[in-house]
C-alpha cells in the first residue's frame, strides 16, 4: 500500500518536468517578440530594445533560460508578468480564489442535482423520469457551454432581469477589501447588508453554465453504477429482510454505487478548469481562465507559461489525490 | 458480435443437439443491432442531413455566406416578422444567417472529420508501435500521452494555437493534439489484449512478418472500439473547435464557423437574439446527433461496453 503510494507519487515527477519543458518550449515558439508587442506601432530604439531584452534574460542561451525557469519553479518563482511587472504566482494567487469559488459552486450544483437524478432514474428505470434524465444528460453532455451561457444571460438577465450579467459583485453599491478572496465569505465578513445576496446572484448563472457538463456526466455515471449495484445479491437480501425501499436504496446501494461516481467527480477537475476559461470569458469573471486568454492577446510569455504550468499542476495533483483516495477506499485495485 | 440464437433439435432419446444457424453477414448483423436503437437511427438521419447540407452548400444555401446585404442589416428571421428572402434573418453586417449556418456545417464537420481521421491514423501507428515494440518506444509514447492528458484540454488547445497562430488549420492541429491520447491508448490496449491470443501466436509461428502481423492480422480485431471512439471523437472535436472559435483563437472572420459566429454575436444579445441562438443550436443539434449515433454504434459493435 505504502509502496504503491510512493510509486504513484514518483510517477508524477517526470510529468511535471515534461510539463515545464513543454510550457517553456511552446512559449518560446509563440510568434512575435514580447517587447515589440508591447511597444506596438511606435517602434523602439535598438539600444533600449537590447537593454530590455537583457533585463528579461531574453538575450541568454535558450538552455540557460530553461534551467533558470526550472530552477525558479522549484523555488516557487514562476516568473514576472511582462505587462503588470508583478510575479506570476502573485497574480495567480489573487485570481485563483475567484476561479476556485466558481469551480466549487459549479461542482456543488452538478453533484446536488446529478446524484439524486441518477439515483431516481436508476430506481425508476424505464420510466418517463428516467428517459427525461437521460435526454437532459445527453443534451448537457453535448452542450457548447459558451452558447449556453449566452442563452442564460439572454433569458435570465436581459429578458427576466433576475440575475446580473457579469462580474462577481455589484461594485457600485458595495466595496470591501478582499480577505479570503472568496466573494461569498468576504461579503459576509464585510457586514454590508445585501453584499452577500449580490455575491450569490452573481454566482448563479456562471455556476450553472460551468456545472452543466459535470452534471450530465455525474447523472449518467450515478445511474449506471446504481443500476449495477441494485442487481447485486446483498441488495436483494436487504429487500428480503423487509427493509424499507428508501433504506435499501439510500443506505445499502448508494454507498457502493458512489465509489465510481466519486472518482468521476474527481476527474472532472480538468473539465471544470477548462470550462472555467469559457465561463469566465462569457461572464467577465475575474479568474485565472480569463487572465490566461488575456495573456495570449498581450503576448505576456511568463504569465502564459506560469499560468498553464500552475493550472496543469493543480489538475495533476488533484488527479493524483483522486487516484490515491480511490485506492485507499477500494482495496480491490490496490495492487493492479 | 451478436449473440446468435441456438436452434435446438430434440432427438427421440431426449438428447438436445444445438446447432448454430448460419451467421448473417456481419454488415447485416450490425445494421439489425444498430437499427434497434431508435435514438441512434434518428442521430444518423440528422447527421446525414447536415452532411448533405455541408456537401451541397453552394446549391442549398440561398446566398453567399460572406456577401453583406447592407440594406438588410439585422433582419429578424421569418417567424419573427422577417421575410423569406432571409429565412433565418441577417447578422450585424447584413449577411444571411441561414447561408452562414449551412456553410458553417462544412467547416464544423470538416474539422470534426479531419481531426478524427488524423487521430485514427496516428493513433493506430503509435498505438500498434507501442504494443508491438514495447521497450523505449512504448515508454516514450505513453509518457507523452500521459502528459497531454494531464493538461486540461482547452488550455492545451489554447497553448497550441498561441504557438501556431489562430487559423482553421491550426485549430485542427490543436484539437488533434488534445484528443490523440485516447486513440493511442485505446489501440495499444486492444492490440496488447489481442497479442496474447492464439491466432496471433499461430500467425507468428507461420512466419508472418511484423508489419503484416500488425496491420493485417491484429488491427482488424481492434477496430470495433476504435470506430466507436472515432464517432464520438468527431463530436468532441466539433465542440472543442467551436470553443476555440468562440474565444477568437479558431477560424478567423469572415469564415462562417459556428463558434466564431457566436463570438461575433455577443454584443447583439438584446438587439438580434437570433444571431446568438441559431449558431449555438446548430452546434448542439450536430453534437447531440453524433453522440446518439456513436452510442448506437457502441451498442451494436461493442456489446461489452454497452451502458446498462
Amino acid at each position: 500500500m505504502f509502496r504503491f503510494f510512493i510509486r504513484r507519487v514518483a510517477l508524477t515527477l517526470p510529468t511535471f518536468v515534461a510539463l515545464m519543458f513543454v510550457t517553456f518550449v511552446a512559449v518560446r515558439l509563440v510568434p512575435g517578440d514580447p517587447i515589440e508587442a508591447r511597444t506596438g506601432e511606435r517602434g523602439i530604439a535598438p539600444e533600449r530594445l537590447a537593454m530590455l531584452r537583457h533585463e528579461l534574460g531574453l538575450d541568454r542561451p535558450v538552455w540557460q533560460q530553461f534551467l533558470d525557469y526550472a530552477n525558479g519553479i522549484v523555488h516557487g518563482d514562476f516568473g514576472v508578468s511582462i505587462v503588470t511587472k508583478t510575479p506570476v504566482l502573485h497574480e495567480f494567487a489573487i485570481l485563483f480564489p475567484a476561479t476556485l469559488e466558481l469551480t466549487l459552486c459549479g461542482l456543488i450544483f452538478a453533484i446536488v442535482l446529478g446524484i439524486p437524478a441518477g439515483v431516481i432514474a436508476a430506481v425508476k428505470r424505464g420510466s418517463f423520469f428516467d428517459h427525461s434524465v437521460m435526454t437532459v444528460a445527453l443534451t448537457g453532455y453535448s452542450m457548447p457551454i459558451f452558447w449556453w451561457g449566452l442563452l442564460l444571460i439572454m433569458f435570465m438577465s436581459e429578458y427576466l432581469g433576475l440575475t446580473p450579467v457579469s462580474g462577481r459583485m455589484d461594485l457600485i453599491n458595495y466595496y470591501f477589501e478582499p480577505v479570503t478572496g472568496f466573494m461569498l465569505i468576504d461579503s459576509l465578513l464585510s457586514g454590508q447588508e445585501g453584499a452577500f445576496g449580490s455575491a450569490v446572484a452573481h454566482l448563479i448563472l456562471p455556476s450553472i453554465v460551468l456545472g452543466t457538463i459535470p452534471l450530465a456526466v455525474i447523472a449518467r455515471m450515478t445511474r449506471s453504477s446504481m443500476l449495477e449495484v441494485l442487481g447485486e445479491d446483498y441488495v436483494r437480501t436487504a429487500r428480503a429482510k423487509g427493509l424499507s425501499p428508501l433504506r435499501v436504496v439510500g443506505l445499502h446501494a448508494l454507498r457502493n454505487a458512489l465509489i465510481p461516481v466519486v472518482t468521476v467527480i474527481g476527474l472532472q477537475t480538468g473539465t471544470l478548469l477548462a470550462g472555467a476559461v469559457l465561463t469566465e470569458t462569457i461572464f467577465a469573471w475575474p479568474g485565472v481562465g480569463k487572465w490566461l486568454i488575456e495573456s495570449i492577446a498581450r503576448r505576456d510569455y511568463p504569465a502564459l507559461q506560469g499560468g498553464i504550468m500552475l493550472i496543469s499542476g493543480i489538475v495533476i495533483l488533484v488527479n493524483l489525490i483522486v487516484d490515491l483516495t480511490y485506492v485507499a477506499i477500494n482495496p480491490r485495485i490496490r495492487h493492479g | 458480435m451478436v449473440d446468435q440464437p441456438l436452434d435446438e433439435t430434440i432427438l427421440p432419446d431426449g438428447a438436445i443437439i444445438e446447432t448454430v444457424p448460419p451467421a448473417p453477414s456481419s454488415l447485416r448483423a450490425f445494421w439489425s443491432a444498430f437499427s434497434e436503437n431508435r435514438g441512434a437511427v434518428l442521430g444518423l438521419m440528422v447527421v446525414a442531413f447536415i452532411a448533405f447540407l455541408a456537401l451541397f452548400a453552394p446549391l442549398v444555401a440561398p446566398h453567399s455566406p460572406i456577401e453583406q446585404f447592407r440594406q438588410f442589416v439585422q433582419q429578424p428571421p421569418v417567424w419573427a416578422g422577417g421575410t423569406w428572402q432571409f429565412p433565418f434573418g441577417t447578422d450585424a453586417v447584413g449577411r444571411d444567417v441561414l447561408s452562414r449556418l449551412i456553410y458553417g456545417a462544412r467547416i464544423s464537420l470538416g474539422i470534426g472529420m479531419s481531426v478524427m481521421l488524423v487521430s485514427v491514423v496516428v493513433g493506430i501507428v503509435l498505438g500498434l508501435a507501442s504494443a508491438f515494440l514495447r521497450g523505449v518506444v512504448e515508454v516514450v509514447v505513453m509518457r507523452v500521452m500521459d502528459l497531454v492528458v494531464a493538461i486540461p484540454s482547452l488550455v492545451l488547445a489554447i497553448l497550441v494555437v498561441a504557438v501556431l497562430g489562430p487559423s482553421l488549420l491550426n485549430t485542427i492541429i490543436a484539437v488533434t493534439v488534445v484528443y490523440l491520447p485516447r486513440y493511442v491508448r485505446l489501440v495499444r490496449a486492444a492490440a496488447i489484449a489481442e497479442l496474447s491470443k492464439e491466432y496471433v501466436v499461430a500467425a507468428r509461428v507461420a512466419g508472418v512478418g511484423k508489419l503484416r502481423l500488425m496491420f493485417v492480422t491484429v488491427l482488424p480485431n481492434c477496430l470495433a472500439p476504435l470506430i466507436v471512439q472515432a464517432a464520438l471523437g468527431i463530436s468532441d472535436a466539433i465542440l472543442e473547435a467551436a470553443a476555440l472559435g468562440f474565444l477568437g483563437l479558431g477560424a478567423q472572420p469572415p469564415i462562417p464557423e459556428w463558434g466564431a459566429m457566436l463570438a461575433d454575436s455577443r454584443e447583439f444579445i438584446r438587439a438580434a437574439p437570433w444571431i446568438v441562438t441559431l449558431p449555438g443550436l446548430a452546434i448542439l443539434v450536430t453534437v447531440v446527433a453524433i453522440n446518439l449515433m456513436g452510442d448506437g454504434l457502441r451498442d451494436a459493435l461493442d456489446p461489452k461496453l454497452r451502458r446498462s
